[in-house]
């Protein structure tokens, strides 16, 4: 092999993934950390990398605790509600303590936040959501990670973890290639705080050909957070919990500014009002505790976002559909025409391409909406992640060891998606999340924790034949056909995505089955993941390219695989309109109202699950 | 394909390749120029077009379920702070958008953590974060505690 081992040696924080958590950590670390050397490696280019790149219209967590209009616990209540009451509590409060500190940093930085002209705030969409032009959010926020890192490894694909040969379960770094050079980088650190991607793309899209670009979340979230940590043997919370998104039909165009700040509505193909409808039947599933319009129409405790899906996915199977935006009247208005386009402009050009391709004209017309193909991910509106110790000061004994954001490998931290259970922290919340890691990281080797660390070089040697396979194997059976993709010895790595997105549509709920599985589907996905993991191994890659979609392709088979185990763990229909449980139709709070946690054996890949019991904030009395 | 390069702009500068978080975009090897891969990997989100120093780079909505005939185009100014955006509906309708990308000058704002002065031990032994309690209350207090709040941790079915 032609290529270059390269190897960054003595590093004490290593940052894998620097999106909005990871830039996060790389800043903040700089403040404990002192004379740390701070290195990241980053899969694509900083100035635009992670699901930040292309810009956002709103920061969708700020509590404006300075301006009474919100306390910690407040948001803690509101995103237990909204996850139908599984979060971890500990971790929420203790981002939502500190989000509002990140956020006026970032508009010192430069970054444009709206003002209220009446009383000089930050311009509200909602309660949590404050409107920015956030075209350049993260250039600004990658300037501040450039700044205090001591080195930044763009286009560095990073495959595994390292791990200490001296001590068991503790991280040791991690490895990866470039993606431009094809070299292998080795990158020995005393901790890694991993901030890469949640998962897009590992469920079969809507779209059939070039569309399946436009994903919801960006196509470059190739689940590596949890192929990553999974592999590393770390304990992975609520995967089941997947995300499905009530969409702008096609382009994913953002919903939110248009419910909250244009006050648009919804409504069935007949002009219809369909929502109430739907809540009678629904309450009889969930529960009062978690559906009760009433309470909710006089105290403004929102509906949970998966039940609103549920009304619409229903109302469509039953044939009213489609769904329409009403836009017509707030676009009448021309600030609010020009707020409704901008913000599409500023986070999901695509939509604004789509209707400028269709002649969709909202003053003139209602859009369509629709629900997505399903996502995994742990900073939108859902909490699919690591289990990470909380603050000491706030987690009870079954949440805490030793150091915040910390998961159960010594030495390996996580923030944004990485970490489970903390839903409703989005870009401003991760970014926060990698600066509570950084702290205790540096707090973690100035213990002497990380003391006596040991890479053997046959552990080095493996990962780099492990990483180089594909294109080996590709070379090796290459010859054998006359040409095209047809090969009776590899697949590629399309195709291979191919296979993964149809089995887990087909068998964990996706979208061509109204999101719908039982325990023989998902015993049944199972089987076809552990033989697709086979034919893993005879993944072909013709270039450097390719092998980066391969590595993608593993980290996301991995992470479908812990989603599908979790699924078939929790016996129950906890979020309907995200899934359903065909054989367990109904929210068990008896049984259930627990997190799920899963750790696979990295020697033997099986799986072990096991209930951790759920802790609210409640007053005490 | 979602974004194309139009063969007379481009110089083959390799902007694009650079910035594409999606690896997509890259030179091909006859014409020396850049062009999209991978179509369907990507996610529309004008990195590269806002990078091409030749304006080079354009979208045409996805194949299966924008018609032909639109565009929408950027002109991303940091000097000046802004980006203008126009859009062109296939019916020939315009539409024009104008909005700051930032307030300040360049990175001149964000402090280099190694130059301010380290945290005290007490603040180390704390759950302040740097710069904190700066901005996370409306009095002079610390950071908000569960005791403030009148909170603790109750395990099982409490609301």
């Amino acid at each position: 092999m032609a290529y270059k081992t390269i190897v960054e040696d003595n590093i004490d924080i290593l940052v894998v993934g620097s999106g909005l958590g990871g830039s996060g950590a790389a800043w903040e670390a700089r403040f404990w950390g002192q004379d740390k050397k701070i290195v990241i490696a980053e899969k694509a280019n900083i100035d635009r990398s992670g699901a930040v790149a292309q810009g956002l219209y709103a920061i969708n967590c700020y509590m404006g605790t300075r301006w009474g209009e919100n306390n910690p616990e407040d948001h803690v209540r509101y995103a237990r509600i909204d996850l139908m009451g599984l979060v971890r509590e500990d971790l929420l409060f203790d981002m939502a303590r500190h989000v509002d500190s990140t956020v006026h940093q970032f508009e010192e930085w430069g970054l444009p936040i709206m003002k209220n002209p009446k009383t000089g705030r930050y311009l509200r969409e909602g309660r949590w959501q404050i409107m920015i032009h956030g075209e350049s959010y993260k250039p600004i926020v990658a300037e501040a990670a450039k700044k205090s890192a001591d080195k930044v490894f763009n286009r560095i694909c990073v495959t595994h973890l390292l791990m200490d040969d001296s001590k068991e379960n503790r991280v040791a770094g991690a490895v990866g290639f470039n993606v431009r050079t094809g070299n292998y980088h080795v990158f020995k650190s005393k901790t890694v705080i991993c901030a890469a991607g949640g998962a897009s793309n590992i469920f079969k899209p809507r779209s059939v050909g070039e569309g399946s670009g436009r994903t919801w979340y960006a196509p470059w979230s190739s689940a590596s957070a949890y192929g990553l940590l999974i592999e590393a043997g770390a304990k992975m919370t609520q995967m089941e919990n997947r995300i499905v998104l009530a969409r702008f039909k096609d382009g994913y165009g953002p919903v939110g500014a248009y419910f909250l700040h244009l006050k648009t509505y919804t409504q069935n193909g007949l002009g219809e009002e369909y929502e109430s409808k739907w809540w009678p039947s629904l309450q009889k599933m969930v529960g009062k505790e978690y559906l009760d319009p009433e309470a909710s129409h006089l105290t403004h405790r929102p509906i949970p976002t998966c039940l609103r899906n549920h009304a619409l996915i229903s109302e469509v199977n039953a044939g009213r559909g489609p769904i329409h935006m009403v836009t017509m009247q707030a676009f009448q208005d021309p600030h609010l025409e020009e707020v409704g386009w901008e913000n599409f402009l500023g986070m999901t050009i695509g939509q604004a391409v789509l209707w400028a391709a269709t002649d969709v004209d909202p003053k003139n017309e209602n859009p369509e909406l629709t629900t997505s193909e399903p996502y995994v991910m742990g900073s939108h509106a859902t909490c699919s992640g690591a289990w990470c110790s909380g603050p000491e000061d706030v987690s009870p004994p079954e949440y805490f060891w030793g150091y915040n954001r910390m998961t159960t490998v010594e030495g390996l931290f996580g923030a944004g998606d990485a970490v489970g259970g903390t839903p409703h922290a989005f870009s401003s919340g991760s970014f926060t999340e990698g600066r509570l890691a950084a702290k205790a990281a540096c707090k973690y080797i100035d213990d002497g924790k990380a003391e006596g660390i040991v890479v053997s070089d046959e552990q080095i040697e493996r990962r780099k034949r492990e990483i180089y396979k594909p294109l080996e194997h590709y070379k090796l059976y290459r010859n054998e056909i006359v040409a095209g993709d047809v090969n009776p010895h590899y697949i590629n790595p399309k195709q291979g995505l191919d296979r993964l997105q149809k089995l887990m549509d087909e068998y964990c709920g996706g979208v061509t089955v109204s999101y719908m599985t039982n325990e023989k589907l998902l015993n049944i996905g199972l089987k076809k993941l552990k033989i697709m993991e086979e034919d893993l191994e005879s993944l072909a890659a013709e270039n450097i390219h390719e092998l980066l979609r391969a590595w993608e392709l593993k980290h996301r088979h991995r992470a479908a695989e812990c989603v599908t185990q979790h699924t078939l763990f929790r016996k129950e229909t906890r979020w309907p309109g995200y899934y359903y449980r065909g054989d367990a139709m109904k929210v068990d709070d008896e049984n259930w109202h627990v997190l799920t946690v899963s750790r696979r054996d990295p020697k033997t890949g099986e799986y072990t699950m096991e209930k951790a019991p759920c802790y609210h904030l409640v007053e005490d009395k | 394909m979602p974004t194309f390069v139009y063969m007379t702009r481009c110089d083959g500068c390799g902007h694009c390749v650079d910035i594409c978080p999606s690896d997509i975009m890259h030179i091909d090897p006859t014409y020396r120029r850049a062009y999209n891969i991978e179509p369907n990997m990507c996610w529309e989100c004008y990195s590269c077009v806002k990078a091409c120093p030749q304006n080079a780079i354009d979208v045409r909505g996805y194949a299966d379920f924008a018609p032909l005939g639109h565009s929408v185009r950027v002109i991303r100014d940091e000097e000046k702070g802004t980006i203008a955006w126009k859009i062109k509906y296939r019916n020939g309708t315009e539409k024009n958008f104008l909005s700051p990308i930032t307030t300040k000058p360049w990175g001149k704002y964000i402090p280099k953590l190694a130059d301010v002065p380290g945290p005290s031990k007490e603040m180390r032994d704390s759950q302040l974060l740097y710069n904190e309690p700066k901005w996370i209350r409306m009095d002079d207090g610390g950071l908000r505690t569960l005791q403030d709040a009148g909170l603790k941790m109750k395990k099982g079915v409490y609301y």
